[in-house]
């Protein structure tokens, strides 16, 4: 047994190089190191993240990229009936069925979409959030009750719901955002709670409890974060319902009556009377609509995937 | 089962009595109250007084309240503004045409959606599965009436291949028994009448099937893909058993039991989509009533199509959860 | 009771192996990643009737191999090279449909975890009648009786009504002599038991392992057990193999083994196990490390990082080749270079084969 000599140091210290290399998820990474790991070497999440974070700084500089006015109708002179000029030296998609520049009013469109989206999903999450802990701390009656009213929103069918409530506030874009946010909560409260309450029952709580840790602390500093990671991910797949959502509502004539601030949502449903005359119109906002979800989409997609224990291979 | 389906039900009240709550409060709250619901935006004051007066308003909250929810209870939800008529009988009208569309769309969507699905796992990595994958996300983040314009234009506008509006031609003369004008048209045997009402279905149809297709199509792909790694399959196979029957019996039949839930979640999506689609095909069902509705702030139609529709909404889930008691023999016991 | 009514003839006496396993390797391909070796040069028989235990940790390769013989692994990404011989048919690169034609008739397997390895919405009753009605030529009527008997043999009580049961209704034992019942409903020639007791209560496993004993030593059938439980093989096996890294490194009867390990690792094997006849506050001696603790074979021992006999030469490659599997007296064979002696019997073996 000691005649172990160098070649044995040798070949364990290569082992032991060789286990540092080992991919993921061994020795010690953590959850979130190894999923961020997985995140960067994953396509799919660099591209939804590529898309959003585009998006994001377009929105954050609107008013230093368009090229023009979005509000001037610089080239109202040239529309008749049946006819609204297209691209066009100095617009380089043309102009709307008013003669604003498309394409100024697409990037400054980009703040007044993102903002009502990011808005309404960090309110639902607040307050879903709220719900939750309560609901999934507590337990016994104020279970019962929070999860009650949470049926009760549920059983409204989400538009229908967005609907009463935006007809309820009046036509602004609070009231926009206050719709669509009152569609998520149901969504976090729920995915809150379960959460909590599975690991209400397990091992490691039980253990906290016997070390006799105080409650606030094993629900604000083990079980709440244990939480948040699914959380996440719904808070990016439900960015994208909520930007289609104010679109849909838009649609529906609830949308943000302030002609001053451009909203792809509105340019959609403006667009849809002059279809047959340039379809560009609508297709513009649309397109943007459906990459900015796209790109939340794949981002909580692939957030899903590489935070669930259950892909850590 | 029965004590199942007993016990489901009976949970069901408390969020029935919660929802005419909401909405009850709903129409106190909005703008002016009830009688400008009832009369319009452009009611007098005196007009609006004589009203309070007439129907109780005057009275306290809860007796308003038992009062609204005994007419509820006989489906009594007073008349629209617009129209004058009885809330529920537009309703009666408009909802055959809305269902129609809705099985429709979900007939397109569970067809196309689980076969295409299964085929990707199937072939997983090839291009039908990429495409599948790429397709369904796009068909989630398509906003569904520029879905539903795009279509129209493109099929029905540019091409002419479908009609593009209403739910059956005006000149057709059918005679109506059940306002399912597929289904009149198939019981009168007016073989062109029942035809004409299925073609207006197609394009309203598949604009509202297409967010159900894209998640039905993810979900039993990845269904699948967990299911073919299951233990139960691998015995299947080391039973010899033949491929047809490993697939029917053993992995087909739990790869579904997902998707059922699914597609009982869908409902809530078609019912919201249905607003929206059968506006842009002017589809003349429930969806179009509460667009209209919305314009002319013909509060008491909304209410009652919105309280009803979660009825209907509640109780197509509770359908669901039986059915799937049905399919999975744990839920069943429990 | 079906016993009686195997005539004598059917019961193989012959001698001949069933499994004829020769030079086994499956390597696994991802794209973008380094091959791996799970199975490398195993080889082994069964005779009709015998049991051959294939014992070593998680991750050895022994699972592995079990899937190789029964041609359950996937076809894409997996390369199996050598031969598999089941009553001197080769079924390595044999179509789907004969290995299909083969599985739950002539060879079956028992697997780890009852409850997963059921299919959870169809009745007991359909999965046991499904293997005969593939295989048989029999009515659905006579299927059904058939299995009722099959229950009944594996000591399932009220058959008939178990039949009509899920997977969830059954106690954990339940569920695994039904997954046996299910592998014996044809008779098979071969039956490959994976761990088939280490989901279950200790007092279940016995009786798993006494019902499994039964059946192979009544119907002739011949047994592979494989298991990381040396309690299992000492009640069970024959003959032994010791699985380390995908090869075997070291074989022997049963009795042979455990009085004379010679590979270190079956020695730390044994000595890692509590044995109530030992002394009184005797420590048990784990082996050191984990299985992931190896080198590759082709540069000396893969257990040797792990291994207190090893020298310097155990880690480094010799004469160009790695350390090979040799004959070790009759009815042994090792892989090792410095392995355990024995005072008395220089060879080790020897001695102990004679007394046998």
């Amino acid at each position: 047994m000691t005649a172990v000599g160098d070649v044995r140091r040798r070949r364990i210290d290569e082992l032991a190089a060789r286990a540092g290399q080992v991919p993921e998820g061994e020795g010690g990474v953590s959850l979130t190191k190894s999923a961020f790991r997985r995140l960067r070497r994953n396509p799919v999440a660099i591209t939804g993240a590529v898309i959003v974070v585009v998006f994001l700084v377009v929105a954050a500089f609107a008013p230093l990229l368009a090229p023009r006015d979005p509000l001037a109708q610089t080239l109202l002179g040239e529309i008749r009936p049946g006819f609204i000029p297209g691209a066009q030296e100095g617009f380089p998609l043309g102009a709307d069925e008013l003669g604003r520049d498309l394409l100024s009013r697409l990037i400054v469109g980009s703040r007044q979409s993102l903002l009502i989206g990011v808005v309404s999903t960090l309110l639902g999450v607040v307050v879903g959030m709220a719900l939750g802990v309560l609901a999934g701390a507590f337990g016994g009656w104020v279970d019962t009750v929070v999860m009650r009213f949470i049926d009760i929103i549920l059983s409204i069918p989400s538009l229908l719901m967005a609907i009463s409530i935006s007809v309820l506030l009046g036509q602004n874009q609070w009231s926009l955002v206050i719709a669509i946010a009152v569609t998520q909560v149901p969504v976090f409260a729920r995915l809150l709670r379960g959460s909590m309450l599975a690991q209400r029952g397990s091992d490691y709580v039980l253990a906290s409890q016997a070390l006799g840790i105080k409650r606030s602390r094993i629900v604000f500093g083990h079980v709440l974060p244990n939480s948040l990671s699914p959380l996440i991910v719904q808070a990016t797949l439900s960015l994208a319902t909520a930007i289609i959502e104010a679109a849909a509502l838009s649609f529906l004539g609830l949308g943000d009556p302030d002609l001053a601030r451009p909203e792809w949502g509105a340019m959609l449903s403006n667009a849809q009377d002059f279809l047959s005359v340039r379809p560009e119109l609508a297709i513009y906002p649309a397109l943007c609509i459906i990459v900015v979800a796209l790109g939340f989409t794949l981002l909580g997609e692939s957030l899903r995937e590489a935070l669930d224990p259950k892909f850590r291979r | 089962m029965l004590r199942f389906v007993v016990r489901r039900l009976l949970q069901l009240i408390p969020i029935l009595l919660g929802l005419s709550v909401l909405l009850f409060a709903w129409l106190r709250a909005l703008p002016g109250g009830p009688a400008q619901a009832a009369l319009g935006e452009r009611a007098t004051p005196e007009a609006i007084a004589r009203y309070n007066e007439l129907f109780g308003l005057d009275q306290p909250l809860y007796v308003q309240y038992l009062r609204f929810l005994g007419r509820a209870v006989q489906l009594d939800f007073g008349n629209s503004a617009r129209t004058g008529r009885p809330v529920t009988q537009e309703f009666l009208e408009r909802m055959p045409g809305t269902i129609e569309l809705t099985l429709f769309a979900m007939v397109f969507a569970i067809g196309v959606g689980i076969p295409l699905g299964y085929l990707a796992a199937r072939r997983h990595g090839s291009w039908l599965d990429s495409a599948s994958v790429i397709g369904s996300l796009l068909g989630v983040a398509i906003p569904v009436f520029f879905l539903a314009y795009l279509l129209r234009l493109l099929f029905a506008v540019e091409l002419g291949w479908l009609p593009g509006s209403g739910r059956q031609e005006v000149r057709i003369d059918a005679t109506r028994i059940t306002n399912f004008y597929v289904l009149d048209g198939l019981l009168t045997r007016e073989w062109d009448a029942a035809w004409d009402a299925f073609t207006h279905l197609v394009l309203p149809g598949i604009a509202l099937g297409t967010i159900p297709l894209a998640i039905i199509v993810r979900i039993t792909r990845a269904s699948v893909l967990d299911v073919v790694n299951e233990d139960y399959v691998r015995t299947a196979n080391a039973k010899g058993l033949s491929t047809s029957t490993v697939r029917r019996r053993h992995v087909i039949r739990n790869a579904l039991l997902p998707v059922a839930t699914t597609i009982g979640l869908q409902t809530g999506l078609l019912l919201s989509g249905a607003v929206l689609t059968e506006s842009v095909f002017a589809f003349g069902g429930v969806g179009s009533a509460i667009f209209d509705a919305i314009f002319a702030r013909d509060f008491a139609v909304l209410q009652g199509f919105i309280l009803i529709l979660a009825v209907v909404y509640v109780l197509v889930n509770l359908l669901v959860d039986i059915s799937y008691g049905l399919l999975d023999p744990r839920v069943r016991v429990r | 009771m079906i016993v009686e009514d195997v005539p004598p003839d059917s019961v193989d006496r012959s001698g001949l192996p069933v499994l004829e396993v020769d030079e086994l390797t499956v390597t696994f391909r991802r794209r973008g990643e380094q091959p791996t070796r799970a199975v490398d040069g195993v080889s082994f028989a069964v005779a009709p009737g015998e049991t051959v235990g294939l014992v070593g940790e998680s991750g050895c390769g022994k699972s592995v191999t079990s899937l190789a013989v029964m041609g359950l692994l996937a076809r894409r990404g997996v390369e199996v090279g050598g031969s598999v011989r089941l009553d001197g048919r080769e079924l390595v690169g044999a179509p789907d449909r004969t290995l299909r034609e083969l599985r739950g008739a002539d060879m079956a397997m028992v697997f780890q975890d009852p409850l997963s390895s059921l299919n959870p919405t169809v009745p007991i009753g359909t999965q046991v009648t499904e293997v005969l009605l593939e295989h048989r030529d029999l009515s659905r009527k006579e299927a059904t009786a058939q299995a009722t008997d099959l229950l009944d043999r594996v000591g399932i009580p009220d058959p008939a009504r178990r039949l009509k049961e899920y997977p969830h209704q059954l106690s954990g034992g339940m569920r695994q002599r039904a997954l046996i019942a299910m592998a014996l409903a044809c008779r098979p020639r071969l039956l490959i038991a994976d761990e088939p007791t280490t989901a279950l209560d200790v007092t279940i496993q016995a009786q798993i392992l006494e019902l499994l004993r039964e059946l192979v030593v009544d119907s002739g059938t011949a047994l592979v057990m494989i298991t990381h439980d040396l309690g299992v093989v000492a009640g069970l096996c024959d003959r032994v193999h010791v699985m380390y890294s995908g090869r075997i490194i070291e074989s022997a009867d049963r009795h042979e083994l455990f009085a004379r390990p010679r590979q270190p690792y079956t020695g730390g094997l044994l000595a890692s196990v509590p044995r109530l006849d030992g002394a009184r506050g005797a420590p048990l001696h784990p082996i050191r490390g984990s299985a992931r603790d190896v080198i590759p074979w082709a540069e000396g021992c893969a257990f040797a990082p792990r291994c207190d006999h090893a020298q310097d030469d155990c880690l480094t490659e010799v004469a160009g080749s790695t350390v090979p599997l040799e004959y070790d007296g009759p009815g042994r064979e090792l892989r090792c270079r410095h392995p355990i002696e024995y005072p008395r019997s220089p060879s080790g073996a020897t001695a102990a084969g004679a007394a046998r």
